[in-house]
């Protein structure tokens, strides 16, 4: 029963970890109808951002508690930058033309931010620190889920709630949700779109580089190309959940985590992505709209 | 009020408006009627930003706007229930009439516009928490309608606002309008299908037909003009 619960546990931690990255899949195709493939590097930019950032302050001898929280700012503020320019650089003058031209222009995108980063960086795995201590409260149950998982879980948790508010509640979020739903109208009530479109890359992206930092010092070493799969396997969750739709890229991730999480635990780690994108093609096969997703109903 | 000088516009390579002069006077209802197709949409388009307008002026208030992004033009007062209504289907009634009041900060005056508005169609204050996709086609006219109220335009353009409405509906719907038009002394701009009504409760009316203007006159002279009433009026 304990190793169930340690599965369920870092299958969970895995999935909130997509989720974060799921999201800003999510978001930006709720708005404007696109795969943002350059999303997966966005995120290995916040690693890597959250890695320089983390080893210079723990060079000065900065507390940890200190260096989890600049970091993960810097992150955020620089990966949405890189978000916010690849809008306005790579989709925003596609903005009109045909729906297949911003999806290759995303893949350029993201083919030329690995090898940016490959080239100002290296191409080998770097060692990340360690920024979440194995907490002393948590001994009697550390056999069943770590230090960092609950940092993880709690950190996308509060996240998620304040996103959750930012998009019910908040001015910005109910111009989201309109644009999202009907961008003539957005314009004809005074929405300025490409604000709103620009809002929407530069929380995604900021989404994005959190995930970045939690998970790369869950794992503890980051390389140029860890976007590629992490990318991929959120754009799986935001598919089985139904694209576009920010509840089901949430719940699209834990399932994907915890079909992960035992998939490894009870038959092998060589199965672990096998079971994933089995998943993803049962999905498309049966519910092609995702779980929580709507029929797209074209009017003729 | 408004005046468009020679505007043209169009989709890719087809021209839809050639050469489309028209001016409506503050406190007016002015309409506009034509066939399918004959332009009337394009022409609110154009008006509020969406569509960019390719040659000619179209001038609000003596200023020229018509190379401005449509929020800009929201903000200059002018509001448009398109055709179709657009309610925001899964946003609840309340919430699209807050986006309907976007651009206002004035918090008072918000709340004040939508007593008016629960006023004006009771219904819609019964039916506030409920999503704007649930409420039926002359309900959504209604929703349409009060969001736009709730911009406090002075100008406001409205897009068939009679489609797809049941007899009864429609008068009401008429009714408000002529309200809307009287107590808040709101220029409106209304295109329609429905000659015959629209006529009836507009000062002057211009006639569209291939995208082009081909008259233009007192709303109660053109009604008795045969060529309008053949055309338009099926009498």
């Amino acid at each position: 029963m304990d190793y169930f619960i340690e599965l369920f546990c870092s299958g969970l931690t895995r999935g909130s970890i997509y989720a974060l990255i799921a999201l800003g899949y999510t978001m930006v195709y709720g708005i404007i109808g696109l795969i943002n493939f350059a999303h997966g590097e966005i995120y290995m930019i916040g690693a890597f951002t959250s890695f320089i950032v983390a080893t210079v302050l723990s060079i000065y001898g900065f507390p940890l508690a200190a260096i989890v929280v600049v970091a993960g700012v810097a992150a955020a503020i620089w990966s949405s930058a890189y978000g916010y320019t690849v809008e306005k650089i790579a989709y925003k003058p596609l903005r009109h033309a045909p729906r297949l031209a911003p999806l290759i222009s995303a893949i350029g995108m993201s083919i030329l931010l690995q090898n940016y980063v490959l080239l100002a960086q290296t191409s080998d795995f770097l060692p990340f620190p360690e920024l979440i201590p194995e907490f002393a409260f948590m001994e009697p149950i550390a056999h069943i889920i770590g230090s960092s998982d609950i940092v993880i879980l709690l950190t996308t948790t509060v996240v998620m709630l304040a996103l959750t508010f930012l998009i019910k509640f908040t001015r910005i979020g109910k111009a989201m949700r309109a644009t999202a739903q009907d961008r003539t109208m957005a314009l004809l009530v005074g929405i300025n779109v490409d604000r709103v479109i620009s809002a929407t890359f530069i929380i995604g992206s900021a989404l994005a580089a959190i995930g970045g930092l939690l998970i790369a010092s869950h794992i503890g070493q980051i390389n140029f190309a860890i976007g590629f799969i992490a990318g991929i396997k959120a754009f799986t969750a935001a598919v089985l959940g139904g694209i576009g739709s920010i509840p089901g890229a949430v719940l699209g991730s834990l399932i994907l985590g915890l079909t992960e999480s035992f998939a490894t635990g009870y038959i092998s780690s060589d199965y672990e992505d096998v079971f994933a994108f089995s998943l993803l093609v049962l999905i498309l096969i049966f519910k092609p709209s995702g779980l929580l997703g709507k029929a797209e109903t074209k009017k003729v | 009020m408004l005046e468009l000088k020679n505007v043209e516009t169009g989709y890719g390579h087809i021209q839809v408006l050639h050469d489309v002069n028209l001016t409506i006077h503050a406190g007016e209802i002015v309409t506009l009627i034509g066939a399918n197709g004959a332009g009337k949409s394009t022409t609110l388009m154009t008006i509020s930003g969406i569509v960019p307008c390719r040659r000619g002026q179209i001038l609000l208030r003596g200023q020229e706007i018509q190379a401005l992004s449509p929020d800009k033009i929201v903000a200059l007062g002018v509001c448009q229930v398109p055709e179709g209504r657009h309610i925001f289907a899964d946003l609840t009634v309340r919430e699209n009439l807050d986006l309907g009041a976007f651009l206002r900060t004035d918090k008072v005056g918000i709340k004040q516009d939508l007593e008016y508005v629960y006023s004006l169609f009771p219904i819609l204050a019964e039916r506030r928490h409920q999503s704007g996709g649930t409420l039926s086609g002359g309900q959504q006219q209604m929703l349409a309608m009060s969001r736009a109220l709730m911009a406090r335009p002075q100008l406001l353009l409205l897009d068939e606002p009679s489609m797809g409405l049941a007899p009864l509906i429609i008068t009401q719907i008429f009714e408000i309008i002529k309200a809307i038009n009287k107590e808040h002394n709101t220029t409106i701009f209304l295109v329609e299908q429905n000659a015959h009504q629209a006529l009836h409760i507009a000062d002057r009316g211009y006639v569209i037909e291939n995208g082009r203007i081909i008259l233009a006159d007192n709303a109660d002279k053109l009604l008795s003009n045969p060529d309008v009433q053949k055309a338009y009026l099926g009498i």
